[in-house]
């Protein structure tokens, strides 16, 4: 590597970090800027730092609804990976069983979770109902992408496993499993941001319902209080698990598949 | 045009490791990849498929690898040897040399022995062994991905010679080689044949890799794939380097050569 190449590297890693911060820092300045200028009244739009100063006021409240939330998200997406790895195990072992669910997973995903939601609170327990729609929504990437990876194995491994007698167990243990990992955590990954969102809606539909304390709950009830900073405040928070969950799903992705899937080397190599 | 010296297809050697009779294979699709395909694999032999890509050379080897079935004749295995197929002790190096990427060399290598239910330590002692012979014993910790080319089908054929098959099946393992490491693939493959005396049915498309290697090189006809001819390539072994330059191997590569064009002419248009 010449000197010139590594410190234009280093320069590219720098701007990377240090220009969406100078556009999140110019864009909080116009932000605070334009609400002083105009006198815009809080209840319309709060400026970030009455938003900031709010955070701090309200964190105890706010932090024991985030944990709500997360607790929600995390059940939620467990249960997304256990059923759709589960189901797609299933449907590559039987295509009668994939013949006959196949459509109905298809038909839960492509219905509204918003829409589906209200409903669940009539049948379910508040919390059942909460987790049965983070379910739904984060399920089924991780079904699609499992079944693609599992239908992914290359023909000529398939063979060798064949040529030495391999049981359908061995196949899909020592084969088929390790093929679709990379398609099994690109699911994951969509999954985790996904469970987030199931559990804000229904948190949201049960909120209007009337009971509940997740931090989707917050955000309603701050709503109707005209409690806009605090708001703001729930959403900040929101984002910010939003981003971690993606960031450790990507660290898993990369652990599990640094030293052998072209997705997570390198790029010099 | 010169006549090739044709051996008569039924003779029944002693030394018969497996025979195909009169095999055909009719794919679903209404290909027919083989017809009346005779073939007789002795112990021992160095046997090369040699024929233009499409004549059925894969799909004859599949078919003794217990891959693929016959829609017509069938493959004998000798008595002595007829529990070789259903004890995998067959090998089965591919063009690609097909290793799985999430796991070492060393597992690898291990598989075939792990799929047959063997004891972990001796399989370990036979896996290290078959690193040995390939000169890889340093890189069983690796991954595939950082391996070059060569070293990959390296590993590639300690895995087909782990569970000490009687007959190592290849089909076009060095194709996609460079030359130079081809070449050194070849010696060492040479090597690896004479010290363990096993038996190596080889799939190519080049005439003077099938010489170099081969006591025998099968000619291929295409549309439907079939025995053209069959050359004996009597040079003795060890064969090294020199014989690459020898006249004899330039004499056995023109034969070659104009037995592949003729059955090039015999077979039908592409």
């Amino acid at each position: 590597m010449t000197p010139r190449s590594s410190t234009r590297e280093r320069r590219d890693r720098v701007l990377r970090i240090a220009l969406p911060i100078v556009v999140l820092a110019l864009g909080l300045a116009l932000w605070e800027l334009a609400v002083r200028i105009e006198n815009i009244p809080p209840y319309v739009l709060p400026g970030p730092g009455l938003i900031l100063q709010t955070l701090v006021a309200d964190w105890a409240l706010l932090f024991q609804s985030l944990l709500v939330t997360l607790a929600t998200t995390f059940e939620g997406f467990l249960l997304a990976a256990v059923g759709g790895v589960g189901l797609a195990v299933l449907f590559n072992q039987s295509r009668l069983v994939e013949y006959s669910l196949y459509p109905y997973a298809v038909i839960l995903q492509v219905t509204p979770i918003v829409a589906i939601a209200p409903l669940l609170l009539i049948y379910l327990p508040q919390h059942a109902a909460v987790l049965a729609c983070a379910w739904i929504v984060a399920f089924f990437p991780v079904l699609a992408n499992t079944t693609l990876g599992l239908n992914s194995v290359d023909r000529n491994l398939a063979d060798l496993f064949a040529l030495y007698g391999a049981s359908r167990g061995r196949v899909l243990w020592n084969l088929k499993l390790p093929s679709a990992l990379p398609y099994i955590l690109g699911g994951l990954r969509i999954a985790g941001g996904l469970s987030l969102i199931g559990a804000v809606v229904a948190e949201i539909a049960a909120g209007s319902a009337g009971a509940g304390s997740g931090l989707a709950y917050r955000i309603a009830e701050s709503g109707y209080r005209l409690n806009i900073p605090r708001m703001f405040a729930a959403l900040l928070l929101l984002s910010v698990a939003g981003i971690i969950i993606f960031y450790v799903l990507s660290l898993i992705n990369y652990l599990a598949l640094r030293r052998w899937h072209e997705s997570a080397l390198e790029a010099e190599r | 045009m010169q006549s090739m010296p044709m051996l008569p297809a039924t003779t029944s050697h002693p030394d018969r490791l497996v025979a195909l009779r009169g095999v055909g294979k009719t794919f679903p699709s209404g290909t027919l990849a083989l017809a009346g395909f005779d073939l007789e694999v002795r112990a021992g032999e160095f046997v090369s498929l040699l024929g233009p890509s499409g004549c059925g050379k894969s799909t004859a080897l599949r078919i003794i690898a217990g891959l693929s079935e016959p829609t017509q004749g069938a493959v004998e295995w000798s008595p002595t040897t007829a529990q070789v197929q259903s004890e995998s002790r067959i090998g089965f190096v591919f063009q690609e040399p097909t290793l799985m990427p999430w796991t070492n060399v060393f597992n690898n290598v291990l598989l075939p022995l792990k799929l047959k239910g063997a004891a972990a330590d001796k399989a370990a002692a036979r896996v290290t062994a078959a690193l040995d012979r390939v000169g890889l014993q340093k890189f069983s910790r690796a991954y595939p991905r950082e391996l070059s080319g060569g070293m990959r089908m390296r590993v590639s054929i300690a895995r087909a010679l782990v569970t000490q098959p009687a007959l190592l099946l290849m089909d076009e393992p060095f194709a996609a080689l460079d030359e130079i490491t081809r070449f050194k693939l070849n010696n060492d493959l040479l090597q690896l044949w004479q010290a363990l005396r096993t038996t190596v049915v080889f799939v190519t498309h080049s005439v003077f890799e099938s010489v170099y290697l081969s006591s025998r090189v099968v000619v291929m006809a295409a549309r439907p794939g079939r025995v053209f001819t069959e050359l004996a390539i009597d040079a003795p072994y060890p064969r090294e380097g020199n014989f690459r330059t020898s006249a004899d191997y330039a004499a056995f590569c023109r034969r070659a050569s104009e037995a592949l064009a003729q059955a090039m002419a015999a077979g039908g248009e592409p």
